[in-house]
Protein backbone atom coordinates (compact mmCIF):
# COMPACT_ATOMS: atom_id res chain seq x y z
CA UNK A 1 0.00 0.00 0.00
CA UNK A 2 1.32 3.38 -0.89
CA UNK A 3 1.59 6.19 2.03
CA UNK A 4 -0.68 8.84 0.40
CA UNK A 5 0.23 11.13 2.84
CA UNK A 6 4.24 11.02 1.61
CA UNK A 7 5.87 14.21 0.27
CA UNK A 8 7.23 12.18 -2.71
CA UNK A 9 3.65 10.77 -3.60
CA UNK A 10 1.92 14.57 -3.22
CA UNK A 11 4.50 15.77 -5.38
CA UNK A 12 4.32 12.99 -7.87
CA UNK A 13 0.21 13.50 -8.27
CA UNK A 14 0.47 16.90 -8.17
CA UNK A 15 3.04 17.22 -12.05
CA UNK A 16 0.77 14.37 -13.26
CA UNK A 17 -2.48 16.06 -12.77
CA UNK A 18 -0.65 19.39 -13.79
CA UNK A 19 0.28 17.69 -16.88
CA UNK A 20 -2.68 15.84 -17.46
CA UNK A 21 -4.90 19.17 -17.21
CA UNK A 22 -2.40 21.13 -19.30
CA UNK A 23 -2.14 18.57 -22.23
CA UNK A 24 -6.21 18.77 -22.12
CA UNK A 25 -5.95 22.57 -22.08
CA UNK A 26 -3.73 22.35 -25.13
CA UNK A 27 -5.34 20.65 -26.85
CA UNK A 28 -9.23 22.28 -26.57
CA UNK A 29 -6.98 25.40 -27.63
CA UNK A 30 -5.73 24.05 -30.85
CA UNK A 31 -9.10 22.61 -31.57
CA UNK A 32 -10.51 25.91 -31.50
CA UNK A 33 -7.98 28.28 -32.35
CA UNK A 34 -9.42 28.62 -35.81
CA UNK A 35 -12.82 29.20 -35.13
CA UNK A 36 -12.18 31.77 -32.37
CA UNK A 37 -9.84 33.75 -34.60
CA UNK A 38 -12.76 34.04 -37.15
CA UNK A 39 -15.03 35.08 -34.32
CA UNK A 40 -12.89 37.86 -33.80
CA UNK A 41 -12.38 38.91 -37.41
CA UNK A 42 -15.67 38.95 -38.38
CA UNK A 43 -16.16 40.97 -34.57
CA UNK A 44 -13.62 43.45 -36.31
CA UNK A 45 -15.13 43.39 -39.10
CA UNK A 46 -18.78 44.57 -37.76
CA UNK A 47 -17.12 47.10 -35.87
CA UNK A 48 -15.46 48.43 -38.61
CA UNK A 49 -18.65 48.35 -41.15
CA UNK A 50 -20.30 50.06 -37.81
CA UNK A 51 -18.24 53.19 -37.61
CA UNK A 52 -20.28 53.66 -41.12
CA UNK A 53 -23.14 52.96 -40.08
CA UNK A 54 -23.69 49.94 -41.60
CA UNK A 55 -24.80 47.50 -39.36
CA UNK A 56 -25.55 44.02 -41.35
CA UNK A 57 -27.01 41.44 -39.71
CA UNK A 58 -24.88 38.62 -37.50
CA UNK A 59 -24.46 36.01 -39.91
CA UNK A 60 -23.60 38.17 -43.04
CA UNK A 61 -21.09 40.36 -41.24
CA UNK A 62 -18.24 38.83 -43.70
CA UNK A 63 -20.57 39.38 -46.72
CA UNK A 64 -20.77 43.02 -46.18
CA UNK A 65 -17.58 43.70 -45.27
CA UNK A 66 -16.30 42.46 -48.59
CA UNK A 67 -19.07 44.05 -50.70
CA UNK A 68 -18.86 47.42 -48.75
CA UNK A 69 -15.20 47.53 -47.78
CA UNK A 70 -13.63 48.05 -51.58
CA UNK A 71 -9.64 48.58 -50.45
CA UNK A 72 -7.95 48.31 -46.95
CA UNK A 73 -4.39 50.36 -47.56
CA UNK A 74 -1.72 51.40 -44.74
CA UNK A 75 -0.45 54.73 -44.95
CA UNK A 76 2.87 56.46 -43.05
CA UNK A 77 2.27 59.69 -41.17
CA UNK A 78 3.44 61.45 -44.18
CA UNK A 79 0.33 59.66 -46.43
CA UNK A 80 2.17 57.74 -48.53
CA UNK A 81 1.30 53.73 -49.05
CA UNK A 82 3.15 51.38 -47.37
CA UNK A 83 3.21 47.32 -47.93
CA UNK A 84 0.85 45.62 -45.15
CA UNK A 85 -2.12 44.27 -44.74
CA UNK A 86 -4.54 46.73 -42.92
CA UNK A 87 -7.02 44.27 -41.06
CA UNK A 88 -3.95 42.79 -39.21
CA UNK A 89 -2.24 45.40 -37.88
CA UNK A 90 -2.16 45.84 -34.22
CA UNK A 91 -3.65 49.18 -34.01
CA UNK A 92 -2.74 48.86 -29.55
CA UNK A 93 1.01 48.33 -30.03
CA UNK A 94 1.12 51.47 -33.28
CA UNK A 95 -0.84 53.63 -30.75
CA UNK A 96 2.19 53.86 -28.85
CA UNK A 97 4.84 54.11 -31.28
CA UNK A 98 5.94 57.89 -32.41
CA UNK A 99 4.22 59.20 -35.21
CA UNK A 100 6.53 58.92 -37.80
CA UNK A 101 6.98 55.08 -37.04
CA UNK A 102 3.70 54.10 -37.02
CA UNK A 103 1.82 51.77 -39.86
CA UNK A 104 -1.85 53.02 -40.27
CA UNK A 105 -4.42 51.50 -41.51
CA UNK A 106 -6.99 52.52 -43.74
CA UNK A 107 -10.67 50.78 -44.63
CA UNK A 108 -11.98 52.68 -47.73
CA UNK A 109 -15.61 52.03 -47.84
CA UNK A 110 -18.02 53.03 -50.85
CA UNK A 111 -21.62 52.78 -49.18
CA UNK A 112 -24.59 51.60 -50.46
CA UNK A 113 -25.35 55.45 -51.74
CA UNK A 114 -22.20 55.26 -53.83
CA UNK A 115 -20.10 57.45 -51.67
CA UNK A 116 -16.58 56.82 -50.40
CA UNK A 117 -15.76 57.02 -46.73
CA UNK A 118 -12.38 56.29 -45.12
CA UNK A 119 -12.33 53.90 -41.68
CA UNK A 120 -9.62 54.82 -39.59
CA UNK A 121 -9.54 52.91 -36.29
CA UNK A 122 -8.05 54.44 -33.00
CA UNK A 123 -7.05 52.96 -29.87
CA UNK A 124 -6.47 53.98 -26.16
CA UNK A 125 -7.08 53.91 -22.13
CA UNK A 126 -10.48 54.75 -20.32
CA UNK A 127 -11.02 54.28 -16.73
CA UNK A 128 -10.46 50.82 -16.12
CA UNK A 129 -8.80 49.26 -19.16
CA UNK A 130 -8.38 49.64 -23.33
CA UNK A 131 -10.98 52.08 -24.97
CA UNK A 132 -10.94 51.44 -28.33
CA UNK A 133 -13.19 53.07 -31.97
CA UNK A 134 -13.49 53.50 -35.39
CA UNK A 135 -13.64 56.95 -37.36
CA UNK A 136 -15.09 57.07 -40.82
CA UNK A 137 -14.78 60.52 -42.46
CA UNK A 138 -15.96 61.95 -45.99
CA UNK A 139 -14.26 62.04 -49.16
CA UNK A 140 -13.52 65.56 -48.06
CA UNK A 141 -10.90 64.21 -45.28
CA UNK A 142 -12.61 66.23 -42.90
CA UNK A 143 -16.04 65.64 -41.60
CA UNK A 144 -16.83 62.52 -39.73
CA UNK A 145 -19.56 60.46 -41.04
CA UNK A 146 -20.13 57.94 -38.25
CA UNK A 147 -18.08 56.71 -35.25
CA UNK A 148 -18.01 53.42 -33.17
CA UNK A 149 -16.76 53.32 -29.46
CA UNK A 150 -16.21 49.94 -27.69
CA UNK A 151 -14.35 49.32 -24.05
CA UNK A 152 -13.34 46.28 -22.29
CA UNK A 153 -14.45 46.93 -18.70
CA UNK A 154 -15.79 51.12 -18.24
CA UNK A 155 -18.23 51.01 -15.54
CA UNK A 156 -21.49 50.03 -16.73
CA UNK A 157 -24.24 53.32 -17.09
CA UNK A 158 -21.00 55.40 -16.48
CA UNK A 159 -17.87 55.32 -18.46
CA UNK A 160 -19.55 52.38 -20.69
CA UNK A 161 -22.13 54.44 -22.52
CA UNK A 162 -19.30 55.37 -24.78
CA UNK A 163 -20.99 52.56 -27.15
CA UNK A 164 -24.11 53.44 -27.23
CA UNK A 165 -25.27 55.34 -30.30
CA UNK A 166 -26.61 58.43 -27.94
CA UNK A 167 -22.81 59.17 -27.70
CA UNK A 168 -21.01 58.04 -30.67
CA UNK A 169 -24.03 59.55 -33.11
CA UNK A 170 -22.60 62.99 -31.76
CA UNK A 171 -19.64 62.87 -34.00
CA UNK A 172 -21.78 62.86 -36.81
CA UNK A 173 -20.98 66.03 -39.02
CA UNK A 174 -18.05 67.23 -37.05
CA UNK A 175 -15.26 68.81 -38.62
CA UNK A 176 -11.46 67.60 -38.10
CA UNK A 177 -9.97 70.14 -39.81
CA UNK A 178 -10.85 73.32 -39.54
CA UNK A 179 -9.80 76.41 -41.39
CA UNK A 180 -6.85 74.69 -42.91
CA UNK A 181 -5.76 73.40 -39.09
CA UNK A 182 -5.73 69.89 -37.76
CA UNK A 183 -7.77 69.78 -34.89
CA UNK A 184 -9.18 66.30 -33.50
CA UNK A 185 -12.45 66.47 -32.29
CA UNK A 186 -12.89 66.61 -28.55
CA UNK A 187 -15.03 65.61 -25.61
CA UNK A 188 -16.00 68.08 -23.32
CA UNK A 189 -17.89 68.25 -19.94
CA UNK A 190 -21.79 68.58 -21.01
CA UNK A 191 -22.50 72.36 -21.12
CA UNK A 192 -19.01 73.40 -21.80
CA UNK A 193 -17.05 74.25 -24.17
CA UNK A 194 -13.15 73.97 -25.14
CA UNK A 195 -10.58 76.54 -24.96
CA UNK A 196 -10.19 76.35 -28.68
CA UNK A 197 -13.00 76.35 -31.22
CA UNK A 198 -12.04 72.59 -32.47
CA UNK A 199 -15.22 70.95 -32.73
CA UNK A 200 -16.82 68.79 -29.95
CA UNK A 201 -19.23 66.85 -28.45
CA UNK A 202 -20.76 66.12 -24.67
CA UNK A 203 -19.10 63.91 -22.64
CA UNK A 204 -20.86 61.80 -19.99
CA UNK A 205 -21.72 62.45 -17.20
CA UNK A 206 -20.27 60.75 -14.19
CA UNK A 207 -17.96 59.63 -16.96
CA UNK A 208 -15.13 62.19 -16.92
CA UNK A 209 -12.40 59.82 -16.91
CA UNK A 210 -13.93 57.20 -19.64
CA UNK A 211 -14.77 60.65 -21.99
CA UNK A 212 -11.41 62.27 -21.87
CA UNK A 213 -10.09 58.77 -22.71
CA UNK A 214 -11.78 59.36 -25.58
CA UNK A 215 -10.62 62.96 -26.63
CA UNK A 216 -6.79 61.70 -25.86
CA UNK A 217 -7.11 58.17 -27.84
CA UNK A 218 -9.07 60.13 -30.89
CA UNK A 219 -5.74 63.23 -30.49
CA UNK A 220 -3.30 60.41 -30.60
CA UNK A 221 -4.36 57.90 -32.89
CA UNK A 222 -6.22 60.75 -35.56
CA UNK A 223 -3.41 62.84 -35.99
CA UNK A 224 -0.99 60.79 -37.77
CA UNK A 225 -3.36 60.68 -40.34
CA UNK A 226 -2.96 64.40 -41.42
CA UNK A 227 -0.72 64.90 -43.96
CA UNK A 228 -3.59 61.58 -45.65
CA UNK A 229 -6.32 63.25 -44.47
CA UNK A 230 -5.21 66.87 -46.18
CA UNK A 231 -4.23 65.29 -49.34
CA UNK A 232 -7.54 63.97 -49.50
CA UNK A 233 -9.39 67.10 -49.31
CA UNK A 234 -6.94 68.69 -51.86
CA UNK B 1 -34.51 0.84 -3.73
CA UNK B 2 -33.26 2.86 -0.74
CA UNK B 3 -30.71 4.07 -2.87
CA UNK B 4 -32.82 5.23 -5.49
CA UNK B 5 -34.38 7.88 -3.21
CA UNK B 6 -31.32 8.55 -2.07
CA UNK B 7 -30.40 9.99 -5.33
CA UNK B 8 -33.49 11.32 -6.05
CA UNK B 9 -32.82 13.59 -2.78
CA UNK B 10 -29.69 14.59 -3.95
CA UNK B 11 -31.08 15.76 -7.30
CA UNK B 12 -34.30 17.71 -6.13
CA UNK B 13 -33.04 18.93 -2.58
CA UNK B 14 -30.60 21.80 -4.18
CA UNK B 15 -33.55 22.77 -6.25
CA UNK B 16 -35.95 24.09 -4.13
CA UNK B 17 -35.46 23.34 0.03
CA UNK B 18 -31.87 23.35 -0.23
CA UNK B 19 -31.20 25.51 -3.02
CA UNK B 20 -27.51 26.97 -3.24
CA UNK B 21 -28.80 31.08 -4.11
CA UNK B 22 -31.71 31.27 -2.09
CA UNK B 23 -31.31 29.31 1.02
CA UNK B 24 -27.61 28.65 1.23
CA UNK B 25 -26.67 32.14 0.05
CA UNK B 26 -23.95 31.49 -2.18
CA UNK B 27 -22.76 32.16 -5.67
CA UNK B 28 -24.51 35.81 -5.56
CA UNK B 29 -22.09 37.97 -7.18
CA UNK B 30 -22.69 36.22 -10.32
CA UNK B 31 -26.06 36.58 -9.86
CA UNK B 32 -25.95 39.89 -9.67
CA UNK B 33 -23.43 40.36 -12.54
CA UNK B 34 -24.85 38.42 -15.32
CA UNK B 35 -28.68 38.46 -15.37
CA UNK B 36 -29.08 42.40 -16.54
CA UNK B 37 -29.98 39.99 -19.62
CA UNK B 38 -31.93 36.46 -20.27
CA UNK B 39 -29.71 35.11 -22.47
CA UNK B 40 -26.38 35.40 -20.40
CA UNK B 41 -28.12 34.52 -17.23
CA UNK B 42 -29.14 31.23 -19.43
CA UNK B 43 -25.60 30.36 -20.70
CA UNK B 44 -23.76 30.87 -17.33
CA UNK B 45 -26.49 28.63 -15.22
CA UNK B 46 -25.97 26.06 -17.98
CA UNK B 47 -21.76 27.05 -17.89
CA UNK B 48 -21.94 26.45 -14.32
CA UNK B 49 -24.18 23.51 -14.33
CA UNK B 50 -21.74 21.40 -16.71
CA UNK B 51 -18.58 23.04 -14.36
CA UNK B 52 -20.15 21.37 -11.43
CA UNK B 53 -21.27 18.56 -12.73
CA UNK B 54 -18.30 17.05 -14.26
CA UNK B 55 -16.11 18.47 -11.81
CA UNK B 56 -18.04 16.48 -9.29
CA UNK B 57 -17.76 13.66 -11.26
CA UNK B 58 -14.00 13.97 -11.41
CA UNK B 59 -13.12 14.66 -8.42
CA UNK B 60 -15.15 11.50 -7.07
CA UNK B 61 -13.85 9.50 -9.32
CA UNK B 62 -10.47 10.40 -7.64
CA UNK B 63 -11.54 10.90 -4.58
CA UNK B 64 -9.48 8.09 -2.61
CA UNK B 65 -5.54 8.79 -4.53
CA UNK B 66 -6.20 12.88 -3.48
CA UNK B 67 -3.22 13.44 -0.91
CA UNK B 68 -5.35 14.94 2.30
CA UNK B 69 -2.76 18.14 2.29
CA UNK B 70 -3.10 18.93 -0.93
CA UNK B 71 -6.90 18.32 -1.73
CA UNK B 72 -8.10 22.03 -2.21
CA UNK B 73 -5.94 22.40 -4.88
CA UNK B 74 -6.41 19.52 -6.58
CA UNK B 75 -10.41 21.08 -6.67
CA UNK B 76 -9.19 23.93 -7.88
CA UNK B 77 -7.02 22.63 -10.52
CA UNK B 78 -10.27 20.39 -12.06
CA UNK B 79 -12.39 23.58 -11.88
CA UNK B 80 -9.79 25.55 -13.07
CA UNK B 81 -9.29 23.94 -15.84
CA UNK B 82 -13.11 22.74 -16.91
CA UNK B 83 -13.74 26.44 -16.64
CA UNK B 84 -10.59 27.10 -19.53
CA UNK B 85 -12.20 24.67 -21.11
CA UNK B 86 -15.72 26.02 -21.50
CA UNK B 87 -14.55 29.97 -21.71
CA UNK B 88 -12.76 28.37 -24.83
CA UNK B 89 -15.98 26.75 -26.06
CA UNK B 90 -17.68 29.91 -25.95
CA UNK B 91 -16.07 32.30 -27.46
CA UNK B 92 -15.68 29.40 -30.65
CA UNK B 93 -19.15 28.83 -30.81
CA UNK B 94 -21.16 31.32 -28.59
CA UNK B 95 -18.76 34.76 -29.20
CA UNK B 96 -21.38 37.36 -28.83
CA UNK B 97 -22.36 35.61 -25.43
CA UNK B 98 -18.84 34.88 -24.61
CA UNK B 99 -18.31 38.80 -25.13
CA UNK B 100 -20.78 39.80 -22.65
CA UNK B 101 -20.14 37.22 -20.30
CA UNK B 102 -16.51 38.46 -20.24
CA UNK B 103 -14.74 37.46 -17.24
CA UNK B 104 -17.79 36.23 -15.15
CA UNK B 105 -17.17 32.81 -17.01
CA UNK B 106 -13.43 32.64 -15.37
CA UNK B 107 -14.73 33.58 -12.34
CA UNK B 108 -16.39 30.59 -12.03
CA UNK B 109 -13.37 29.04 -11.18
CA UNK B 110 -14.00 31.22 -7.58
CA UNK B 111 -17.91 30.26 -7.30
CA UNK B 112 -18.72 29.63 -3.74
CA UNK B 113 -21.20 26.69 -5.48
CA UNK B 114 -18.14 24.63 -6.98
CA UNK B 115 -16.03 24.39 -3.63
CA UNK B 116 -18.72 23.70 -1.93
CA UNK B 117 -20.32 20.94 -3.44
CA UNK B 118 -16.86 19.66 -4.63
CA UNK B 119 -15.32 19.34 -0.83
CA UNK B 120 -19.05 19.08 1.15
CA UNK B 121 -20.38 15.89 -1.12
CA UNK B 122 -17.88 14.91 -4.06
CA UNK B 123 -14.86 13.65 -1.55
CA UNK B 124 -16.94 11.68 -0.18
CA UNK B 125 -19.76 10.48 -2.68
CA UNK B 126 -19.56 7.83 -5.43
CA UNK B 127 -19.42 9.17 -9.32
CA UNK B 128 -22.98 8.96 -9.98
CA UNK B 129 -24.41 10.73 -6.77
CA UNK B 130 -21.93 13.24 -7.40
CA UNK B 131 -22.65 13.56 -10.83
CA UNK B 132 -26.73 14.22 -9.56
CA UNK B 133 -25.96 16.54 -6.89
CA UNK B 134 -23.59 19.10 -9.41
CA UNK B 135 -26.90 18.88 -12.26
CA UNK B 136 -28.97 19.24 -9.12
CA UNK B 137 -26.91 22.62 -7.98
CA UNK B 138 -26.28 23.69 -11.05
CA UNK B 139 -29.74 23.51 -12.04
CA UNK B 140 -30.87 25.30 -8.77
CA UNK B 141 -28.49 28.05 -9.37
CA UNK B 142 -29.47 28.71 -13.25
CA UNK B 143 -33.15 28.71 -12.12
CA UNK B 144 -32.66 31.61 -10.11
CA UNK B 145 -30.41 32.82 -12.51
CA UNK B 146 -33.14 32.74 -15.26
CA UNK B 147 -36.02 34.45 -12.33
CA UNK B 148 -33.96 37.44 -11.73
CA UNK B 149 -32.32 37.54 -15.64
CA UNK B 150 -36.22 37.63 -16.85
CA UNK B 151 -37.35 39.68 -14.30
CA UNK B 152 -34.98 42.72 -14.75
CA UNK B 153 -34.69 42.26 -18.95
CA UNK B 154 -38.76 42.44 -19.06
CA UNK B 155 -38.83 45.87 -16.54
CA UNK B 156 -35.71 47.28 -17.54
CA UNK B 157 -35.33 47.19 -21.48
CA UNK B 158 -38.84 45.56 -22.31
CA UNK B 159 -37.58 42.74 -24.14
CA UNK B 160 -37.00 39.32 -23.45
CA UNK B 161 -33.91 37.10 -25.01
CA UNK B 162 -33.50 40.87 -27.05
CA UNK B 163 -36.96 40.58 -28.50
CA UNK B 164 -39.70 43.25 -27.51
CA UNK B 165 -42.37 42.48 -25.70
CA UNK B 166 -43.72 45.62 -24.13
CA UNK B 167 -45.60 46.67 -27.44
CA UNK B 168 -45.28 50.26 -28.51
CA UNK B 169 -48.58 51.24 -27.31
CA UNK B 170 -47.65 51.34 -23.49
CA UNK B 171 -44.89 53.65 -24.42
CA UNK B 172 -46.67 55.61 -26.58
CA UNK B 173 -49.36 55.75 -23.24
CA UNK B 174 -46.22 57.00 -21.46
CA UNK B 175 -45.20 53.15 -20.05
CA UNK B 176 -41.28 53.79 -19.66
CA UNK B 177 -38.55 50.93 -18.60
CA UNK B 178 -37.08 50.66 -15.65
CA UNK B 179 -33.52 51.85 -15.83
CA UNK B 180 -32.98 50.72 -11.94
CA UNK B 181 -33.68 47.16 -13.07
CA UNK B 182 -30.62 46.81 -15.26
CA UNK B 183 -28.57 48.31 -12.19
CA UNK B 184 -26.85 45.87 -10.07
CA UNK B 185 -28.74 46.59 -6.80
CA UNK B 186 -31.96 45.19 -8.11
CA UNK B 187 -30.50 41.76 -8.78
CA UNK B 188 -30.35 41.92 -4.89
CA UNK B 189 -34.09 42.84 -4.59
CA UNK B 190 -35.35 40.90 -7.14
CA UNK B 191 -33.21 37.71 -5.09
CA UNK B 192 -34.57 38.91 -1.89
CA UNK B 193 -37.99 38.81 -3.36
CA UNK B 194 -37.95 35.00 -4.30
CA UNK B 195 -35.65 34.22 -0.99
CA UNK B 196 -39.24 36.00 0.75
CA UNK B 197 -41.67 34.22 -1.57
CA UNK B 198 -39.86 30.32 -0.89
CA UNK B 199 -39.61 31.23 2.80
CA UNK B 200 -43.22 32.28 2.90
CA UNK B 201 -44.20 29.01 1.31
CA UNK B 202 -41.68 26.76 3.71
CA UNK B 203 -42.55 27.38 7.32
CA UNK B 204 -39.48 25.16 8.22
CA UNK B 205 -36.79 27.06 6.47
CA UNK B 206 -37.69 30.15 8.62
CA UNK B 207 -35.19 31.33 10.67
CA UNK B 208 -36.12 32.15 14.33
Amino acid sequence: MINKQSNLYTIIYIVVLAVVVGAALAFTSLQLADKQRQNADVDKMRQILAAARITPPSDSVMQAFSQFIIRQEVVNSQGENIPGDAFDIDVAAQSKLNDAARQLPVFVCRTAGGETKYILPAYGAGLWGPIWGYIAIDADGSTIYGAYFAHQGETPGLGAEIEKPVFSNQFIGKQIIKGGRFMPVTVVKAGQKPLGDEDYVDGISGGTITSKGVATMLANCLTPYRTFLENLSK
Amino acid sequence: MAEKTDNRQVFLNPLSRNNPVVVQILGICSVLAVTAKLEPAIVMGISVTAVLAFSNVIISLIRNTIPTNIRIIVQLVVVAGLVVIVDQLLKAYAYDVSKQLSVFIGLIITNCILMGRLEAFAMANRPLPAFLDGIGNGLGYAAILIIVGFFRELLGSGTLLGFQVVPQCFYEAGYVNNGLMILPPMALIVVACIIWVQRARNKDLREE
